[in-house]
């Protein structure tokens, strides 16, 4: 299912980028209390578990081979491990969590213990082909300081996160007055990581605003993954921007 | 804090190797002798160093463990010549990382030939202040000439030479024996392949600076104290267990002391009875005290301690700059830190690893969270098991980096 994205010269539409900075709503709030899974397409796999797996031939057909990639809350190190057999990549991750470190080295992926909040400041400008964040700006205390050092620390940059405009999130939030607990946002308000949610037009917002080139973008809508289209910011529960600043 | 004993910790349990002996080898004689780092050269100089398992057909299995301060090259096991050679206190207990180094352990004595040596200036074997200086035929005292980390590790590579060992599959250590593996990489690029650095960092900070000097105050300013003299009489034993119980405090943490002592009193203390020891802590320390002065010399202590002051990575290898000085490093290497460690503390042990990022070069940092402070390092065993098992076994990894160090390494990287 995610042949055609190998070919990740596969662009979004500008003009996709361009209404999703406009203020144009996405949908009618009055009737989202009426949607239900029937009147929108199912959402694939189990929706208990949200698989980021995805994401993983993108990014590796973004990097060159032999490049050098830092992954950023790399996690077990899956991802880097595969890059290291794939693409013979140089890579470095960065993890907070002790057992996942341990992981890593298990694996033989190279590891730095250490927030992300201040743990870039060590790379040089430029210095890295490929920095990825997948699925951990929503956690991070400061997400734009962490943006703009991937920026400044690599030639590209890969960003992904959970949708917070996806329909179940508005759902549950403005019909069910809750703060919303859906399959890609498992957690209840108390104990969850992710405390900067946003939505794909949030940081098409920040990009913009911050003179950030979008290269590609991806989403996970309906179960499968495709290029970025209109009406997205209702569809999609993942996305996923290849950025560089020039 | 010491390790508790496992149960099968015998001689005779399988995964213990059993009886050891320790050897010496003469490795500087008067037509090779040592150069030293701060000039001049030494000689002659024997070795004692252990073995542990069996070297490979090819020669690839070798693990090199570096000792700390007051280390020995008894690693593990139990030493058959213990009696033999007045070293009574290792009757009582097998060698220092003897949960780590065995058949079936973490240092998997099966798969892995370990080596272990003294480090020059100690007195465990190797050469050092209580040995005979040529020119006098008495014990060197303070006329033995400063060595430094850099002189251990030049001469640890001597042993592996004269051991008919290239390559060595990881260097391993922690503390004072980190230092040693922080310089093994640096000065032998090509001969570490994996480098595992426990709780240190590449130069001492000012706050261990201090400890250090303490130490070596109480050491210089007891009665007994008379350079090469005491060789022979009463030893400076008072002012080296002071110098040891307050190591001991660096060794811990004070949250790890409230759990381990807190202010409880000793079983039968009178409580504000004067000047005896009354709290549990008080014990300890004076135990400490007491026991390392029946097994370590005071004037190897003054040397092995301003080592460890000296040693500067950055001042060595890059000018005062470790990131440059670590641009050199080929080996892949891991750094492990304990969050309470206040002697070799997180952000420093941390500097190395970002040094080695800031060339690019992938390295592995993890700061363990435990409140055993510096003893961390030989206490927290099971995590210290899982990371060495884990980082021995993977394979380098196979990018363009790694292909050109095995060349020599090249311009590009």
């Amino acid at each position: 299912m995610l042949k055609h994205l190998h070919r990740t010269e596969e662009s979004v539409s500008p003009e996709v980028l361009r209404r999703l900075a406009a203020p144009d709503p996405d949908a009618n709030l009055q009737s989202l209390a009426e949607l239900d899974e029937s009147d929108l397409p199912a959402a694939g796999g189990n929706p208990g578990e949200i698989s980021h797996h995805w994401q993983d031939p993108i990014i590796e057909d973004l990097v060159p081979d032999g490049g050098s990639v830092l992954d950023l809350g790399c996690g077990d190190g899956k991802l880097l491990s595969r890059l290291m057999d794939a693409k013979h990549v140089c890579a470095q991750g960065v993890e907070l969590d002790q057992e996942a470190v341990l992981c890593c080295i298990g694996r033989g992926v190279p590891v730095f213990h250490g927030d992300l909040d201040d743990g870039l400041r060590g790379f040089p400008d430029r210095s890295i082909d490929v920095v990825i964040l997948e699925e951990t700006l929503q956690t991070l205390r400061r997400p734009i300081r962490v943006l703009d050092e991937m920026l400044r620390v690599g030639h590209r940059s890969v960003v992904s996160f959970p949708n917070f405009a996806h329909w179940r999130v508005r759902k549950a939030f403005g019909a069910g007055g809750r703060m919303p607990v859906t399959p890609a946002l498992p957690n209840l308000w108390h104990n969850t990581p992710n405390i900067h949610l946003c939505s794909i037009r949030d940081f098409v917002d920040w990009a913009v605003s911050a003179e950030v080139h979008i290269l590609h973008a991806y989403v996970l809508a309906d179960g499968l993954a495709r290029v970025l289209r209109e009406g997205d910011n209702l569809t999609a529960t993942e996305a996923l921007f290849v950025l560089e600043r020039r | 804090m010491s390790k508790t004993l496992d149960t099968d910790d015998r001689p005779q349990s399988p995964r213990s190797v059993g009886w050891t002996k320790p050897q010496t080898i003469r490795l500087a004689d008067a037509a090779n002798p040592l150069p030293l780092e701060i000039g001049g050269s030494i000689h002659p100089v024997d070795v004692e160093y252990e073995t542990y398992g069996t070297l490979s057909p090819a020669r690839d299995n070798v693990v090199l463990i570096c000792h700390a301060l007051s280390g020995d090259a008894h690693v593990a096991g139990w030493d058959a010549d213990a009696e033999a050679m007045g070293r009574t206190w290792r009757t009582r207990k097998p060698g220092w990382w003897d949960a780590i180094v065995g058949p079936g352990k973490a240092l998997d004595t099966r798969r892995y030939f370990v080596v272990c040596s003294n480090v020059l200036g100690s007195c465990y074997g190797t050469t050092g202040p209580s040995s005979p200086n040529p020119a006098t035929g008495a014990p060197y005292g303070l006329e033995f000439p400063m060595v430094t980390v850099t002189d251990w590790v030049q001469l640890q590579a001597r042993l592996l030479d004269a051991l008919g060992i290239g390559e060595v599959h990881a260097v391993v250590g922690g503390s004072l024996g980190g230092q040693q593996v922080i310089e093994w990489a640096l000065a032998f690029p090509g001969r570490a392949r994996k480098c595992i650095v426990l709780a240190a960092s590449a130069r001492l900070s000012a706050q261990g600076l201090g400890f250090n000097a303490v130490a070596r105050h109480a050491v210089m300013h007891d009665a007994d104290f008379r350079d090469v003299a005491y060789y022979g009489q009463r030893p400076p034993q008072e002012g080296l267990a002071a110098a040891r119980m307050l190591a001991h405090i660096t060794y811990l943490s004070g949250k790890g002391m409230d759990i381990k002592f807190g202010r409880r009193r000793q079983d039968g203390a009178l409580p504000r009875s004067g000047f005896d020891i009354e709290f549990q802590v008080e014990s300890y320390l004076d135990h400490q005290g007491r026991s390392f002065v029946e097994r370590f010399d005071a004037n190897s202590y003054l040397y092995i301690t301003r080592a460890m002051d000296y040693y500067d990575a950055a001042a060595r290898w890059g000018d005062g700059d470790l990131v440059r000085a670590c641009a050199r490093i080929r080996a892949q290497v891991v750094v492990v830190s304990f969050s309470s460690d206040w002697l070799y503390p997180p952000d420093q042990c941390r500097e190395f690893a970002m040094a080695l990022m800031r060339n690019r070069i992938p390295v592995s940092y993890l700061n363990v969270h435990s409140d055993y402070g510096h003893d961390a390092f030989l206490v927290e065993t099971e995590i210290v098991e899982r990371l060495l098992a884990g980082f021995l076994t993977t394979a380098p990894p196979d990018t363009a980096a790694t292909r050109c160090a095995r060349q020599g390494g090249c311009a590009r990287c």
